[in-house]
């Protein structure tokens, strides 16, 4: 067993080892922020103006759009980039507010459950989608 | 990042930088967050109600059928203002952080993105209402 002394000048704490996982985060925020703006903003317009809003869907509006591959990778493609921009948004309100390390903790887990959940939950609905299922 | 006990002299103009607490810009910053929160929440229910076309389109008809009236319609019109407000506040906070003139000029773009939000939004809110309003003004 070797005795540790501490280097001369050496810092209570040793700097943070951190890789460049905070920079990708922030760069992913902008190129998914830019694709977001189309397929969401599209998204909204075309279902609450164009094609008349709440009133006219039912399951066979569903079935008229994801009946084109278009529309599917459209939303399959929204539902991903619009979980984990609003996930990892969500975790850097979660960094920035929880106080204590142990809620900070499961306030992230809670939320990295929930965005496996929706984004496994979305994608199976996508691929599996049957138009003539029974009532 | 606490708030508590940051030294309020940091962004005055008095040490020659410029005011962020308090000043428009932060403000900006608190309206992309609590939109951008409140969209994140909506997407969660929103995916669960869609998936219910999975389950039997009598339980995807059922729920949709509670989402016709004007309460949630109101609802809608909210969700399309908040989203359309991130929306153009992100393409700001990216021209700020890629374009040379940016920062010179966020706070042009930053009224340029409210004008643009009440322009595109009066006649959202006139198409989203109409059948909402026609129903409750003409009846049926």
């Amino acid at each position: 067993m070797s005795l540790a002394l501490d280097k001369p000048r050496q810092p209570r704490r040793p700097a943070a080892r951190r890789g460049n996982g905070e920079l990708y985060s922030w760069l992913f925020m902008r190129l998914s922020g830019l694709l977001l703006v189309v397929l969401v903003l599209g998204h909204l317009f075309i279902m609450n103006i164009l094609d008349g809003g709440v009133h006219k869907i039912n399951f066979g509006f569903v079935a008229g759009r994801w009946a084109s591959p278009f529309w599917q990778f459209w939303d399959l493609a929204m539902l991903w980039l619009a979980q984990i921009h609003g996930g990892n948004g969500v975790r850097t309100v979660i960094n920035d507010y929880a106080r204590k390390d142990s809620t900070r903790f499961w306030l992230k887990m809670l939320l990295y459950v929930s965005m496996v959940l929706i984004i496994s939950l979305g994608t199976f609905v996508i691929f599996t989608f049957d138009p003539n299922i029974s009532n | 990042m606490t708030s508590a006990g940051a030294p309020e002299r940091s962004g005055t103009t008095r040490g020659g930088g410029t005011l962020y607490r308090g000043d428009l810009g932060m403000w900006s910053w608190v309206a992309h967050r609590i939109t951008g929160v409140l969209t994140f929440f909506f997407l969660f229910t929103h995916v669960l109600d869609t998936a219910l076309v999975r389950v039997s389109p009598n339980a995807y008809d059922a729920v949709i059928e509670t989402y016709k009236n004007p309460i949630v319609n109101l609802f809608e019109v909210g969700l399309v203002g908040a989203v359309l407000y991130h929306a153009l506040n992100g393409i700001r906070v990216m021209l700020v952080d890629f374009w040379e003139k940016g920062a010179k000029y966020q706070r042009v773009m930053l009224w340029s993105v409210l004008v643009v939000w009440v322009l595109v939004m009066i006649p959202g809110f006139y198409f989203m209402m109409e059948r909402t309003i026609s129903d409750l003004v003409g009846g049926h």
